[in-house]
């Protein structure tokens, strides 16, 4: 006689919190399993959030950023059972949790690096010190896509993050359940609340609602399809945001992709007694 | 002049410790009955072995010297245990593993190295405590700062290196770069564990491996490091120590095994190592003294330029190679200056480096303590003017009061020679430029202070201070990402930042 | 203790600090706040902070009730153990005062009343003035708020005649200048804020209402401690300082302890010379001295209520 086991029931990650969907609607992406189908005000509440967020993740110390994220990628090597299961076992699934550990330990050591690596003091022809900085933009709004079920999506938040961004995620839409915990590394790794949001649904009514929310910086299209990116980048120009273009293959961890999130700050200021 | 400590006066609590109770109105803000009861962190946690052996190739083991010697707790000048004297041979091992785990280590994935050093740095984290009691037992400097910089800041070192190992083909325009082989590292005593993770670090997340000699008299956190490699899975012979004397040093140094050399010490056997490197091919950085000018403009935060100045020659007891050992004062604000910084002076509090309302410990050996004592004679009989806060010295141990010389002039003794110790020679000038001109008067070039509300004197003043560090309104602030290290005779080559990473590197 | 009109003259120096490096300061409090009161020392503390508390009610909600278990709780904090001292003063509005001075009558505690359209300000001169000397009939303690908004408009000189007018309106009267540092903007505000209020004629000078966020910090509490160290050095004049407002544990009050002790001395570590405005401060403190004598962590009920 089997015991009927406790099933979880996945929800989103919002706000630092587990919550279903306000409108309350629910889809079976993976067989039986019934996923949040997230809605244009989930959407809304976590954009809030994160801009809430942004200014206090920001003014933390990168070595403190950095932190947070290799802690992180301790609950998640923790939780490889949990996971993998939820990435259907197997070689992919174990490929797919060293990739997202590769690169939540590089952009944990990548958070300190990214003023010496984007920044620059320059020599201007006058009596002048002048420097360079990158800043983070601000909400970063990451279309994780279907290419991959997890590692895409660990590495663009990883990446948003570890500058000073927060970051909501739509996570796979075929595969949502392994993206949806991710939440549980985030939670108990102690990333602040609002910090990263996670949303499961359909792309077909989340992104046009993404495309022209003005409050959001910067839009990562790296899981999109042409037509969602050509989309998604038309609504932008509206407020000016930010488009990064997709990802076709497997792209190497490198700073760039945390350097795009960026924006670069010069200052002058005098030399003279 | 400092003299035999005088008798602990009648009440047993306010020997450790406190300032005495002052005399005068309360507009000489004396102190009074609101006296601290000694506050000392607990040692029971802490395990010290009766003795320690080397550890090479990932294991203890005796030294084929056949010789230990004991080492002391300069508070209280007892034992605390007794240490390896490794000898020729015993470098010879340790040089000899560090070259067989080299092949393996250096071609490791930049990640894996990481991973390891990211280890290394929150096994650093989970026994902080325990590093930082061995530091304070070892070393005599107050717990404060050993629990909230010492440790720290060596964690960190191990965290931000990790960070780089995985990242080395991005870190410089003419590529990744290749480790070099088996890097010597010397380290002195002052920071001994902050020194091993400012050599370590870099070191390991560049593909070499490391035989690193602690000094002398404070071996016993680099002896709890190994302990942390075992821990953490360092494969054998990436981290190698060799403990003992000068000797050990010198055999290190002449080692045909090594790629490089990387020294921090002092300053004439620093021009010794470079002396007998000459010509060998092997790379050398070196980090060694200073005479730091700490310079005083008149629009300067007074209060927290005071509390810069103190810190500057007072933290670590100014054992500290860029201590702000020269104050350089603009005449206009000299004398309220002085009032201010004799007044903070006289709230220090000196005895139990366990304590942790100490804030000034111990002298590290018998031998600093007698150097320091000669060059205060100097300063007295040169002339200057002593101001020490009254102050009672504990019976044993080694201890020296935190001192003021006024009245100094450049060609003083005090205003030219690294005292390191917690003596401070102030003296003044006019302008901007006399301010530049009495800075860089000296052979050294280690570090900086200039303090004033004004932007762009702070620019120009950096401009033209000839020292590797210059601190803004602040003064001793240490970050890995921070490149540090001096000009002239204060050394050559960076520590931290991407810079520093080049030190371990060699670019075809 | 009243001052001359030749004193006020002589305290419209000029402040030899112009502006501070924020930065430093934090350090120095942190430096401060890391210190370690243990044992005797900090029996020694703790009695000295309830000797020093302005025990406060500051509520559109009092009534005659609350003020008088108010000071049953100030005059005898512990009832059945006299070696607990007494607090300093009990703070209420103006309109509470009389029924206070009633209760409080020959018991060494004072009354301390706020005046002068607490905690906002934000009321016609006059006004202001015409309460405090009322209160001052019946308070042996005036605690005034600066007018903010002149402060931030730059009218500075209107803000040191308004408080050298109410000054003059309470007479002998201690009186206590509040800055509201939280609404300042900044510590060289608090700086020149503290500097002026003190050439005014201020007896105290106080960081907060209480009634905003944030009230009284310990960067706050170093700079207007050397600002009181400098104007002392300066005229002669020794200024005492009261933080208040977010003082709720023992732990803080004993590093404002500490931090008066290490800028300012012996001299100023009395009532008569500094103040902790709190109200729920006073059962932790108490707590605190109970586990100290008896070794164990106590419970709130052990206590009264404030």
């Amino acid at each position: 006689m089997t015991i009927p086991a406790v099933l979880k029931t996945p929800k989103l990650y919002l706000d630092g919190a587990f919550v279903r969907s306000e409108s309350g609607r629910v889809y079976q992406p993976e067989g039986q399993v019934n996923v949040p189908r997230a809605s244009r005000k989930d959407l809304r509440d976590a954009v809030r959030a994160a801009r809430s967020a942004q200014p206090g993740w920001a003014s933390r110390t990168a070595y403190n950023r950095g932190q947070v994220i290799y802690r992180v990628a301790e609950m998640v090597e923790a939780s490889r059972e949990e996971l993998g299961r939820a990435l259907g076992g197997g070689r992919r699934a174990r490929l797919e949790l060293d990739a997202s550990l590769d690169a939540l330990v590089f952009f944990a050591g990548l958070a300190d690096k990214i003023a010496q690596l984007g920044g620059s003091v320059n020599g201007v022809a006058g009596p002048y010190f002048n420097f360079s900085m990158p800043e983070p933009s601000g909400v970063v709004f990451v279309v994780a896509g279907e290419r991959r079920p997890f590692s895409p999506l660990v590495t663009h938040l990883a990446a948003a993050i570890c500058s000073g961004n927060t970051a909501i995620a739509l996570v796979s839409q075929t595969e949502p359940l392994a993206g949806l915990l991710l939440g549980q590394a985030l939670q108990t790794g102690d990333v602040p609340r609002g910090t990263v949001g996670l949303l499961s649904g359909l792309g077909e009514e989340i992104l046009p609602w993404v495309g022209s929310h003005r409050d959001i910086s910067l839009i990562d299209c790296c899981g999109c399809q042409a037509q969602q990116w050509r989309s998604l980048a038309e609504a932008a120009s509206d407020g000016v945001t930010r488009v990064v273009a997709p990802e076709t293959s497997d792209v190497p961890l490198s700073p760039r992709l945390a350097l795009e999130m960026t924006e670069l700050k010069t200052v002058w200021h005098p030399v003279g007694i | 002049m400092a003299t035999s400590p005088p008798k602990s006066s009648a009440r047993p609590e306010a020997v450790q410790g406190n300032p005495p109770a002052g005399a005068g109105t309360p507009l000489d803000f004396p102190l009074g009955d609101f006296v601290y009861a000694a506050a000392p962190e607990a040692t029971d946690h802490v395990v010290i072995a009766d003795r320690y052996d080397l550890f090479i190739g990932g294991r203890k083991t005796p030294p084929l010297s056949g010789r230990h010697l004991p080492t002391l707790n300069p508070a209280t000048e007892e034992p605390l245990a007794e240490v390896a004297d490794g000898g020729a041979a015993d470098v010879d091992r340790a040089v000899q593993a560090a070259l067989a785990a080299y092949p393996r280590w250096s071609r490791l994935p930049g990640s894996h190295r990481g991973r390891h050093l990211f280890r290394i740095a929150r096994i650093v984290q989970e026994r902080a405590r325990e590093l930082a009691v061995l530091e304070t037992l070892n070393g005599g400097k107050p717990i404060r700062e050993s629990r909230d910089f010492d440790v720290p800041t060596a964690a960190q070192h191990f965290f931000y290196h990790a960070g780089w190992a995985d990242k080395l083909e991005f870190a410089f325009a003419n590529g990744r770069g290749r480790s070099l082989g088996v890097v010597g590292a010397i380290i002195p005593w002052n920071f001994p564990l902050l020194m091993l993770a400012w050599k370590i670090a870099p070191a390991l997340a560049t593909g070499n491996t490391v035989v690193l000699k602690p000094a002398e008299t404070t071996p016993l956190t680099a002896l709890l490091f190994a302990e942390i490699c075992s821990q953490a899975g360092l494969p054998d012979g990436v981290v190698n120590i060799v403990t003992g004397g000068p000797e050990t040093g010198a055999a290190l140094v002449r080692h045909p095994g090594l790629a490089k050399v990387a020294f921090t010490g002092s300053t004439a056997v620093g021009k010794e190592i470079q002396r007998t490197l000459a010509g060998s091919g092997k790379r050398l950085s070196l980090e060694l003294g200073g005479k730091a000018a700490h310079v005083v403009f008149d629009d300067a935060p007074l209060d927290q330029a005071v509390e810069g100045v103190v810190n500057g020659i007072f933290f670590n007891q100014g054992h500290v190679c860029c201590a702000g050992s020269r104050l350089l004062l603009q005449e206009s604000i000299a004398e309220p200056f002085l009032r201010r910084l004799k007044l903070r002076m006289s709230r220090l509090r000196l005895g139990d480096p366990l304590d942790k309302n100490t804030d000034i410990g111990a002298i590290n050996s018998k031998p600093q303590l007698e150097k320091i004592r000669e060059l205060v004679a100097s300063g007295v009989a040169e002339g200057s003017h002593i101001y020490q806060p009254r102050c009672a010295l504990p019976e044993r141990g080694y201890w020296f009061p935190p001192t003021l010389f006024t009245g100094v002039a450049p060609a003083h003794r005090i205003a030219r020679e690294e005292i390191f110790g917690p003596v401070l020679a102030v003296l003044t000038f006019r302008t901007a430029a006399e301010a530049v001109a009495r800075a860089n008067n000296t052979r050294y070039g280690l570090s900086a202070g200039v303090w004033t509300t004004k932007g762009s004197r702070i620019l120009w003043m950096s401009e033209r201070m000839r020292a590797g560090v210059v601190w803004a309104n602040t003064y001793n602030q240490f970050d890995a990402a921070s490149p540090f290290g001096g000009f002239a005779e204060s050394g050559f080559g960076r520590e931290g930042g991407i810079q520093g990473l080049r030190e371990y590197l060699e670019f075809a | 203790m009243p001052i001359s009109k030749s004193a006020v003259a002589i305290s419209h120096c000029l402040d030899p600090i112009t502006s501070l490096d924020v930065v430093g300061v934090e350090a120095r409090a942190r430096l401060l706040a890391s210190r370690s009161i243990k044992r005797r020392s900090k029996v020694f503390a703790i009695n000295l902070a309830i000797s020093c508390i302005d025990l406060t009610s500051l509520e559109g909600s009092d009534t005659a009730g609350r003020v008088a278990i108010l000071c049953a709780k100030a005059m005898n904090p512990v009832p059945g153990d006299p070696s607990v001292p007494r607090v300093a003063a009990v703070c209420v509005y103006p309109a509470q005062a009389p029924s206070a001075a009633r209760l409080l009558n020959g018991s060494g505690v004072n009354v301390a009343a706020v005046a002068t359209g607490f905690p906002s300000g934000q009321v016609p001169r006059e006004v202001k003035i015409e309460e405090a000397r009322i209160a001052a009939t019946t308070a042996q303690e005036i605690d005034m708020v600066i007018d903010r908004g002149a402060f931030l408009e730059g009218r500075h000189r209107e803000v040191r005649s308004e408080i050298e007018a109410v000054k003059e309106a309470v007479g002998d009267r201690h009186l206590k200048v509040i800055l509201e540092t939280g609404e300042l903007g900044g510590m060289d505000q608090v700086r020149r804020a503290s500097w002026l209020a003190m050439e005014a004629g201020a007896d105290f000078i106080k960081t907060s209402t209480g009634k905003i966020q944030p009230a009284a910090t310990l960067p706050v509490a170093v700079v207007m401690m050397e600002a009181i160290r400098d104007f002392a050095w300066a005229t002669g004049r020794e200024v005492g300082f009261k933080p208040a407002g977010g003082i709720r544990t023992s732990k803080q009050a004993i590093s404002y302890l500490v931090a008066v002790n290490e800028i300012l001395g012996s001299g100023w570590l009395r009532p008569g010379r500094f103040r902790l405005g709190a109200s729920s401060l006073l059962n932790d403190v108490l707590m605190q001295l109970y586990k100290e004598r008896s070794g164990g962590y106590q419970s709130p009920e052990e206590f009264s209520e404030a």
